[in-house]
């Protein structure tokens, strides 16, 4: 059982052996008095779907157009593929962004958009042509090619900016929450669209996102961001299941927060003391005895019951429900413990009606376990 | 509650422009009186018309006001967009607080003081240079194009304020340099603002009285300096007429402005259903 | 021989067709400074420039001469170099009770007007924002038409409305209101009339593009919270309105300070507005010294004032 829970490494699942193809060291910007993105080192490999999620105001905006070359940090290197880009600007990069706002040129068809990049690099008319013709078929617009911007829709005018994007055969994409402004339905589509086109043509791409749900849909790997420092590098699993802080823990998904204190370190499995009660993780870290830690639970990890555990040991707690929100999907109830912490719990509804299969209502004394790997250790 | 208040509006608004036409109409009514005197009535005729077109002075007056308006018209839209693009994309540089406080001075200015002081430069540049001889077409010009390339600078900045960066950051992401970006994006996106500045510019000096009056000597009238001079005996009918020919052909040109103007919202509109279709 | 002499017209013309190149090649480098330098000479040939000999004259005296006045750097034998410079002029305009008076005259009756445009051209914007789709297009193409008529018709139409036999006077005396007709043209009244006819578009145009960005629904959300109509105008709308409002006032407030052709033609010789003294003094009078003082005066109790507004206005629109 422990073998299942090694997790791979994320840099390893590209192989350690590999150059990282964007290399960024303790990148630094400000403006004026704000630091937007403060000493940050990150590496990025060939290939991957990589996405900087954060709120606003975090920095990952700015990240981004650092890479583009819009804005020159304080301090801080950028390469990429090997090479420095301290002095290069932004029109001799081989980086290629698609705006949030599209930016598509209003006084051009989509063809003559598309073409544009292209003819900066004095490529031939006719190759010009076949490319464009190429890469509109790759996101289904080959019709469109004379109509202008105005004349399509909020979806059509994103595959265009993203063509006009990929056309270039750029080394690097940038995508500037490039599903911000779709609606919900037709968001999700293009999530999976994006994320196809990605792998059919190879390119890495750097996603800026403030919605975690694309974060996690669409990414190989990804980092969080608070403050313009990265909270946690990782793929989307590890994110979720093995986050590193309370920010992130809250962040991605929610989580009940505890507070408690190492009683016994072993190594695969340590006891931490909280005050509602012992909490047994079966899978090891170093951690010294005495310390203080914060444990994560996500509400879906929790099982509750109305009926009294037969044997008494650590995992289990027991409160009072004071709240049922029902979702359709899941209900959630908040149950309040006996050291007064509220928590929340969510419970599929597997058989209808909700509260009446389960027999648990308001007020009523449930008893709450999980499983030994579910408690997440939180070392900030 | 909103009832009330908006008859008070519209009571204003009838006011307000009854207080605009009323005279105007007046004038071009005047302009058909058959007697000299002309707010005497004397009967419907058109011959301060005849009088008018027959005019060597009022022809010679229209041409140099058109030449003068044409020309100033051009040199002021260029001008006005090159300070503009200074102004607004090129960040510091030496001198731009001096270069935007002379871009805002003429707006400010009262047209006696850049009158005043332009002759004066010019005076002084005959002494020193025997240029310019005689003051006329050209010295006009030169002064014309000077404060209308501050209103052209004032319109195409706030255009470009108006317009963001996105576009101009996208060209440069897909390879165009700065300079080829001003011109195959900058400019183009600009072009309602230059047009606008250019009838602005045009305009301004049709209608300048005081600084043509300083800067031009004998023998050089514009049409406004032609018209004040006769204006200030009196009141004279053919006068009348020339204010109707004019106020028709302004009204024409903006008439011809607004269709185009409505022209074109209504195709921004069907490429709007269009593209809503498509969904 | 032969090939020795064609190897060198090759290298000349190389080296001719480089140095193009490189010149060619540092415009296109420099071609920013290129846009900035062209409107830049122009200003300074054809704006600063003149200022600088205004501001020289004011400071030296009146000649019966060609130019009418003493030169400031004067070349005396031997070599020395005298220079005169009198302040004569400035003490004269700030001794003689005629130029304070033309000015404070000139701003009471430029502010007087502002503040009347004001008053009409608020409602007036206001109406048009709030009409209909058809009337709003009729409405300001109605108030745009005279913003583009040639200004001074507009003041000639007044003169012939304000004449004693005009149209005013003939209306109220066959109506048998007045038995002799009313002066009103020649006087100050008929120069506030000329003043609001001609800049009330001025006044109008800022406002309106003020208010028809205003968000209609701040007013139903103060009228949710309970206030009055009134009282909701002047706690919402009014301070929306302050740029367009200033924005406005300034624009007929300063030239019509200025203004020369108003007062002559409405307020003949009655109504002294400084405009008229300064064009006076320069062609009647040639006394250019004092007129160039008169206008360097102006410059400073007008003009810089604003300017530095301007900035200031600026610089606080940078910060938002």
């Amino acid at each position: 059982m422990e073998d299942d829970l090694i997790l791979d490494n994320a840099i390893s699942q590209n192989g350690k052996k590999e150059k990282p193809f964007v290399q960024i060291r303790g990148l630094t910007k400000k403006f004026g008095a704000i630091t937007a993105v403060d000493n940050i080192d990150l590496d990025i490999y060939q290939g991957e779907l990589f996405c900087l999620l954060g709120g606003s105001g975090c920095g990952k905006s700015t990240l981004l157009r650092m890479l583009a070359g819009f804005e020159f940090p304080e301090s801080g290197s950028i390469s990429i593929d090997g090479i420095d880009m301290s002095q290069v600007p932004a029109y001799e990069r081989p980086t290629n962004m698609m705006f949030q706002s599209y930016a598509l040129f209003p006084h051009m068809t989509v063809g003559e958009n598309i073409a544009f990049g292209l003819q900066q690099d004095k490529i031939p008319k006719a190759e010009i042509s076949d490319r464009v013709n190429d890469i509109l078929k790759l996101v289904e617009l080959e019709d469109y090619i004379k109509r202008r911007p105005q004349q399509l829709s909020g979806g059509q005018r994103q595959r265009v900016a993203l063509a006009r994007a990929l056309v270039k055969k750029p080394k690097l994409l940038l995508l500037d929450e490039p599903l911000a402004a779709l609606d919900k339905k037709l968001r999700k589509q293009t999530q999976f669209e994006l994320a196809n086109i990605q792998e059919q043509v190879g390119v890495t791409f750097i996603v800026v996102t403030h919605d975690q749900e694309e974060a996690m849909t669409l990414s190989s790997r990804m980092a969080v961001m608070d403050m313009g420092k990265f909270k946690q590098i990782g793929t989307p699993t590890e994110i979720y299941e093995f986050p590193e802080s309370r920010f992130v823990a809250d962040f991605i998904g929610s989580a009940n927060i505890f507070e408690g204190k190492v009683k016994n370190s072993k190594v695969g499995h340590l006891t931490v003391s909280t005050d509602v009660g012992e909490v047994f993780i079966n899978y090891g870290q170093s951690i010294a005895e005495g310390e203080k830690i914060w444990l994560g639970l996500r509400p879906e990890k929790i099982y509750l019951s109305k009926i009294k555990p037969k044997d008494i040991g650590p995992n289990q707690i027991k409160g009072i429900v004071e709240e049922i929100g029902y979702l359709g999907e899941t209900s959630i109830y908040k149950v309040r413990l006996e050291n007064g912490q509220i928590i929340d719990v969510s419970a599929p509804n597997q058989s209808r009606p909700m509260s009446r299969a389960r027999g648990i209502t308001w007020e009523d004394m449930v008893y709450l376990n999980w499983e030994p790997e579910s408690a997440m250790l939180l070392t900030s | 509650m909103y009832g009330k208040r908006s008859k008070f509006l519209t009571v204003m608004v009838t006011i307000g422009m009854a207080f605009f036409y009323i005279p105007m109409i007046l004038l071009v009514i005047y302009s058909f009186n058959y007697s000299k005197l002309v707010l005497v009535w004397g009967g419907w005729s058109t011959r301060w018309y005849k009088v008018l077109f027959e005019s060597e002075e009022v022809w010679a007056a229209v041409n140099m006001s058109l030449k003068i308006a044409l020309v100033n018209a051009t040199f002021a839209t260029i001008l006005g967009m090159l300070a503009a693009l200074s102004m607004v994309r090129f960040g510091k540089f030496r001198g731009r607080t001096l270069f935007g406080g002379m871009l805002v001075a003429p707006l400010v200015m009262p047209e006696v003081i850049t009158g005043l002081s332009l002759l004066v430069m010019f005076i002084t540049l005959k002494q020193f240079f025997g240029w310019p001889e005689n003051r006329g077409f050209a010295t006009i010009t030169i002064a014309h194009i000077t404060f209308s390339m501050a209103y052209v600078a004032v319109t195409i900045q706030a255009r470009l304020t108006g317009m963001g960066q996105s576009l101009e950051e996208a060209a440069a992401d897909l390879g165009a340099k700065p300079f080829k970006v001003l011109t195959s994006i900058t400019i183009p996106r600009l072009t309602p603002a230059l047009i606008s500045g250019w009838l602005l510019a045009f305009t301004l000096s049709l209608d300048d009285l005081v600084i043509a009056s300083f800067v031009s000597g004998p023998g050089a009238n514009t049409l406004p300096v032609l018209i004040f001079s006769r204006i200030r005996l009196g009141l004279r009918p053919d006068i009348n007429a020339l204010a109707t020919i004019i106020i028709l052909v302004v009204a024409v040109c903006i008439a011809i402005a607004a269709l185009i103007m409505f022209r074109q919202q209504k195709r921004d509109l069907l490429d709007q259903q269009l593209a809503e279709r498509e969904k | 021989m032969n090939i020795g002499i064609k190897n060198n017209t090759n290298i000349k013309v190389e080296k001719r067709v480089s140095i193009i190149d490189r010149t060619l090649r540092r415009l296109q480098e420099n071609w920013r400074s290129i846009v900035i330098i062209i409107p830049f000479v122009w200003l300074l040939m054809f704006f600063l420039f003149p200022f600088f000999i205004v501001a020289k004259i004011s400071l030296a005296e009146m000649k019966i001469a060609s130019p009418p006045f003493t030169s400031m750097v004067e070349w005396a034998d031997g070599g020395i170099v005298t220079i005169r410079i009198v302040f004569d002029n400035f003490l004269y305009i700030i001794n003689d009770s005629l130029y304070i008076d033309t000015y404070l005259n000139s701003v009471k009756i430029a502010s007087t007007a502002t503040v009347i445009s004001l008053l009409l051209g608020y409602p007036i914007a206001y109406g048009i924002v709030r009409s209909g789709p058809v009337a709003k297009p009729i409405l300001l193409f109605m108030v745009i038409l005279p913003f583009w008529t040639s200004f001074l018709l507009r003041v000639y139409a007044w003169m012939g409305l304000l004449a004693d036999q005009g149209t005013i006077n003939s209306l109220l005396i066959s109506l048998g209101v007045i038995n002799e007709p009313i002066q009103m043209l020649y006087s100050e009244f008929a120069v506030y009339v000329g003043i609001v006819y001609t800049y009330l578009p001025f006044m109008i145009l800022p406002l309106y593009a003020n208010m028809e960005k205003l968000d209609g629904s701040l007013n139903e959300a103060a009228a949710d919270l309970g206030s009055k109509p009134t009282n909701t105008f002047f706690k919402v709308t009014l301070p929306l309105t302050m740029p367009g409002v200033i924005a406005g006032s300034l624009l007929v407030f300063i030239p019509a300070s200025g203004e020369y052709v108003i007062p002559d033609l409405l307020g003949g010789g009655n109504v002294q507005m400084i405009g008229r003294v300064l064009f006076n003094e320069f062609s009647r009078n040639t006394d250019w010294p004092v007129a160039s003082a008169v206008a360097i005066a102006m410059l400073f109790l007008l003009v810089f004032p604003i300017i530095i507004f301007q900035h200031y206005q600026g610089k606080a629109a940078e910060g938002n």
